[in-house]
């Protein structure tokens, strides 16, 4: 698994619980000791090995962790823009995500995020499938998508269904598109401090 | 325009559905006045309705190709890539293309137009939105993609002063003896080498004077190894205070340290050196109340004495006259002297001189 997204649960781990559960669940899951690093490749295993150890400790199931972490990526301000990127509205954002491993891939090559597919059902709901390389994309995808529905001020109801075969079906029933005011979204980047 | 298809006018649009088609499009007349002028572009400008009606020229300035001015040459641009500047926003490069529209004689043209590289300025100066871009336009791709590369390069960056770090303290690790934090052997030939190199080309002479504790073994014996390591801690605060900031101070195994003195130094005050270090080590010290007593032998050898210098036979003659000066009766220093003999079977004749007092 890629070192970034490896180290965004780590920080979501550690914003989230605090710096004594991490370290407890980095030392049980053997995760190298100044924590992991962005721009370097990690073994799959690994990942696992820290979200089981994670869920053991917060007595969370494994499916919880994921979609919050999900929504907790959206926080990252970085990462949130580059979502608002993909669409004018929470509609338009929608129909981007199935360049969503395209955009990961301009951004780092070697970022191997999910294969989506958007399809429209008759009765106006959007099914989004999630199929990646190791199982749990549709947890995070359902909890990020959420977040991102928040972000734009729109109001949709989003659940995750596990297909039989491995893959993730993500379903979203957008009620309202402008339900609130949303946040901020500047095409150009706020000047640093 | 391809060969075949026809020259007549292929659509009518109006000048607000072509500006949803292309928001920075510009529509100029005959006479070089603008018609009519895309959303986007109106707002780079900084007058929406006030361009209409205006001469081109009042407006923009044509940066490429040179000397082109509207509307003399207005038919001539028509094809060719062209840069313009607003005049009330210099700092907004436009890039475009202009193509002849209506009739001949009528003679006016329609140019396209974009930011090109300068985008993300553009976007940032003008408060752009998503919404002033054509939907076929890469505008949003290029602003996410500047932030996704922005991300990654702060993130490689922080990656290399990490490795940078890392590799520094692992080095600095690599180069000492973590008991005494002196350099270590490693250190010392790598410094050795280049020392012996920098006085063959000419550089500055240097001394090797190579240091062996007498009578340690006894203090780690009766005391243990805590009060040996005490004791070499100590030897290494002595060494380190009568060396100078050009010398290297090297502990080179158990008790065995190497002092490289850098500069012409007079073989007396090397004698004196050698001496003055001796005193100091036999002076008695206490470890958790026991009293330790150490002494140690000294020999040096000087690169004056080799032409070309060779570090190698001068570690083997400092040692030589180490053991020389352990045989003659230990705590003492010896240094080969200039013309003194200086092949190892001859160190004896040099052991056998009076130690001076």
């Amino acid at each position: 698994m890629h070192g970034l997204i490896n180290r965004s649960i780590q920080h979501f781990l550690r914003d989230t619980y605090g710096a004594p559960l991490w370290q407890a669940v980095a030392e049980v899951a053997c995760v190298p000791a100044a924590g992991f690093e962005a721009m370097l490749p990690y073994d799959d295993g690994l990942t696992f090995a820290m979200l089981d150890a994670a869920a053991d400790r917060l007595g969370k199931p494994r499916a919880a962790l994921l979609e919050d972490f999900g929504a907790f990526l959206v926080t990252l301000e970085p990462l949130r823009r580059l979502l608002r990127f993909g669409g004018v509205d929470y509609a338009d954002f929608l129909v981007s995500l199935n360049e969503l491993p395209a955009r990961g891939r301009m951004a780092l090559p070697e970022l191997d995020l999910p294969h989506l597919t958007l399809s429209a059902e008759p009765d106006g709901r959007l099914l989004l499938r999630v199929q990646g390389q190791v199982p749990g994309w549709g947890l995070v995808l359902a909890g990020l998508l959420r977040a991102v529905a928040d972000d734009y001020g729109a109001l949709a109801l989003i659940d995750r269904v596990p297909l039989d075969d491995g893959r993730d079906l993500v379903t979203v029933h957008l009620l309202d598109e402008s339900h609130a005011s949303g946040r901020r979204f500047d095409l150009a980047q706020p000047v640093a401090p | 325009m391809t060969a075949g298809q026809p020259q007549t006018p292929v659509a009518e649009v109006s000048a607000a559905a072509l500006g949803r088609l292309m928001p920075m499009f510009l529509w100029l007349g005959a006479q070089g006045e603008i018609r009519a002028v895309g959303p986007t572009l109106a707002k780079v400008c900084g007058s929406s309705l006030g361009l209409v009606g205006q001469p081109f020229a009042e407006h923009f300035t044509i940066t490429s190709p040179h000397h082109a001015t509207v509307p003399t040459t207005m038919r001539a641009l028509a094809g060719k890539r062209l840069h313009l500047t607003p005049r009330r926003e210099p700092g907004t490069g436009l890039r475009g293309l202009a193509v002849p529209v209506g009739p001949a004689a009528q003679g006016g043209v329609l140019f396209n137009l974009s930011f090109g590289v300068g985008i993300a300025e553009a976007v940032r100066d003008h408060g752009l939105t998503d919404t002033d871009f054509a939907p076929t336009e890469l505008a949003m791709e290029l602003l996410y993609l500047q932030e996704a590369k922005a991300a990654v390069m702060s993130e490689l960056l922080a990656l290399n002063a990490r490795l940078q770090t890392a590799q520094r303290a692992a080095e600095a690790q690599a180069l000492s003896d973590p008991l005494t934090g002196l350099a270590n052997r490693r250190a010392l030939e790598r410094e050795l080498a280049r020392t012996a190199a920098e006085t063959a080309r000419g550089g500055a002479s240097f001394a090797l004077a190579h240091i062996d504790l007498d009578h340690f073994k006894a203090v780690n014996d009766t005391l243990g190894h805590a009060a040996g390591d005490h004791v070499l801690i100590h030897v290494a605060d002595v060494l380190r205070a009568e060396a100078r900031r050009s010398d290297l101070v090297a502990r080179v195994g158990g008790d065995e340290f190497v002092l490289l003195l850098r500069g012409a130094i007079d073989l007396a005050v090397l004698q004196a050196l050698g001496e003055r270090v001796i005193t100091r080590l036999e002076a008695p010290f206490a470890y958790e109340g026991a009293p330790c007593r150490i002494s140690a032998s000294i020999g040096i050898a000087l690169s004056q004495c080799y032409d070309p210098p060779d570090a190698e036979r001068m570690a083997t003659d400092a040692d030589a006259a180490l053991y020389a000066a352990k045989r003659g009766g230990r705590g003492r220093c010896i240094v080969l002297g200039q013309g003194a003999p200086r092949a190892a079977s001859s160190l004896a004749a040099a052991a056998a001189a009076p130690p001076s007092a």
